[in-house]
């Protein structure tokens, strides 16, 4: 009697996660997707955002999002890709126990720091170094890229280790370089981890809202180069959901539902890839 | 004739190039910690850790933002320890696969993924909103509950499934029920497993931003109950830098928020390994 009631407690606890993300879903589109269709899809995937006099194109923020993510990536994945490999196949016990947790560790750094970062280091040496306000693509693509590292580095390397031994000896055995073995061999069979790991990375970066705040400048036209200023899609719900109302509080929720689609096929993609091993 | 570069010089490059952007990686990381801790160790003090913030941050301490940070993340943990380690009890000890277990695993992998903003988004509409909890500790505490959930499930799931069958096995044969061998066995030796998520959660909620700014508030006064507005530390961080107030304050309080979250993430790392070292 008393195991009955407490699995049926418990069953209804289990099912918190997901009925978060229900609420999550509901509000989120509740409050957004009616916005979308009154604008009209043709006028909510434009580029004009006057959102106080009724112009609710979003056009130049996804395209920033893009941007800024793609640019992250760039940044992330070969360093993280090198971490990985360097870590799992070239180096001692001692310095795998030592360098994983310490970048995981900083996995943990708050956002607001990077973003802090990129304001008084970054930032200067970009306007000093190329010109421009520094406050840019540039700026936001490495503080992500430097984000999204312990992301990559982390699940590439678990996954490069799961590949099993016997894979390395057949490989050493038919006279294959450590080098060759990785590029040939290994990079292969660790395929799924290190692209869910970039996935995620990627749904990290997109995701991104203080750190980009802060150094991306933040102004609303698609940038023309790699030093002109951005928004994205998070910086714009962050910087004006303090002072929204009505129509324009709608606009910004439905920023987060777009947002917030992308996040969720991202992750999907990320799961199944995972689960399919 | 093509110029080939053989496998040993390739190998030889590969590892060269490896161990300069591992480097490169690593140094980095490195930089930004002592950077900031090069400006900012100087800003602390007893009085910098204990006074009131006067002239929007210009002047004084952070101790209002040191107890709204406290109290948000107390009221956070509170909230998804129960939650969070009742559902991975439930996943481990009566599922046996199956639909629920598949859907239980789909909504914390997904949440784990939902980034800060969302969260911020929801406990603005929801709890400061339509709940009419106001920009509160309780709003912030609630939003960033929902935010550190899948931490905690998927921590406390690997530990309680690291405690070993015969354990069960043998509170059952000694007579014991179902709900007994959990809370009398399993639970207590997956404990130091369990309480690396919630650490870990901790750690996340503390260096949070975009979800407490439209949940919790800024206000900088030393909250009087739950449902006063609060600022944490993390907040009044990024508000003393994106507004330019003070950059020596600044410093100070990203050196105060990366100490406690760099002990917070060490506490966490050494209580699983302690937990690895004797049950894998």
């Amino acid at each position: 009697m008393k195991d009955k009631i407490a699995e049926n407690i418990l069953l209804l606890i289990a099912f918190s996660a997901i009925l978060s993300l229900l609420l999550i879903t509901f509000f989120i589109f509740q409050q957004g997707i009616p916005l979308i269709f009154k604008t009209g899809l043709h006028n909510f995937f434009s580029i004009s955002w006057s959102p106080t006099k009724g112009g609710f194109g979003i056009l130049s923020m996804i395209i920033g999002s893009l941007m800024v993510t793609a640019g992250a990536l760039v940044v992330g994945i070969p360093f993280g890709l090198a971490c990985a490999v360097f870590l799992a196949e070239f180096s001692s016990p001692t310095i795998q126990k030592t360098l994983k947790p310490i970048i995981e560790l900083l996995a943990g750094i708050p956002s607001v720091v990077y973003g802090f970062i990129g304001i008084v280091i970054l930032v200067p040496f970009i306007r000093e170094t190329f010109g421009g306000p520094g406050f840019s693509v540039l700026a936001a693509s490495i503080i992500l890229g430097i984000m999204i590292l312990p992301t990559i580095v982390s699940i590439s390397y678990d996954s490069l280790l799961a590949v099993p031994n016997t894979y390395r000896e057949g490989s050493y055995a038919l006279g294959a370089t450590k080098w060759q073995t990785v590029r040939m061999l290994l990079l292969h069979a660790a395929r799924s981890g290190i692209v869910a790991g970039i996935i995620l990375g990627m749904g990290r970066a997109i995701g991104e809202t203080m750190a980009v705040i802060m150094i991306a400048g933040n102004a609303l036209k698609i940038p023309g180069s790699l030093l002109d200023s951005v928004r994205t899609l998070t910086s714009t719900i962050a910087l004006e959901l303090g002072y929204a109302a009505g129509d324009h509080r709608a606009a910004l929720f439905a920023c987060g539902s777009i947002l917030f689609i992308i996040i969720i096929i991202l992750n999907i993609v990320a799961i199944r890839v995972t689960g399919r091993k | 004739m093509t110029f080939r570069i053989g496998p040993r010089t390739s190998q030889i490059i590969a590892y060269i190039l490896l161990l300069v952007m591992t480097s490169i990686t690593v140094i980095v990381l490195f930089f930004i910690i002592v950077y900031i801790f090069n400006h900012g160790i100087g800003q602390l003090s007893l009085e910098f850790l204990t006074d009131r913030t006067r002239e929007m941050g210009k002047e004084g301490g952070i101790f209002p933002s040191i107890i709204g940070t406290l109290l948000v993340t107390m009221f956070a943990i509170a909230v998804a320890t129960p939650l969070g380690v009742g559902s991975a009890v439930y996943l481990v000890e009566y599922t046996r696969g199956g639909l629920i277990r598949r859907i239980i695993s789909f909504g914390a992998d997904c949440l784990a993924g939902v980034p800060s903003i969302i969260f911020g988004l929801f406990g603005f509409i929801f709890f400061v909103i339509k709940l009419n909890l106001g920009w509160s500790i309780i709003s912030g505490g609630l939003t960033l509950a929902v935010m550190i959930l899948p931490t905690v499930i998927r921590t406390a799931e690997e530990a309680i499934k690291a405690v070993p069958h015969t354990y069960r096995e043998i509170s059952y044969s000694l007579g014991g029920g179902k709900l007994d061998t959990i809370v009398k066995v399993v639970l207590p030796t997956s404990l130091p497993g369990i309480l690396t998520g919630i650490i870990l959660g901790i750690g996340r909620a503390v260096g949070e931003t975009a979800a407490v700014i439209f949940t919790a508030g800024s206000a900088l006064g030393i909250p009087t109950s739950l449902f006063s507005s609060t600022r944490t530390l993390a907040v009044h961080f990024y508000i003393l830098a994106r507004e330019g107030i003070s950059m020596p304050k600044a410093y100070g309080t990203a050196t105060v928020l990366i100490i406690i979250i760099l002990a917070v993430n060490f506490i966490a790392y050494r209580l699983m390994h302690r937990f690895i070292a004797r049950y894998y």
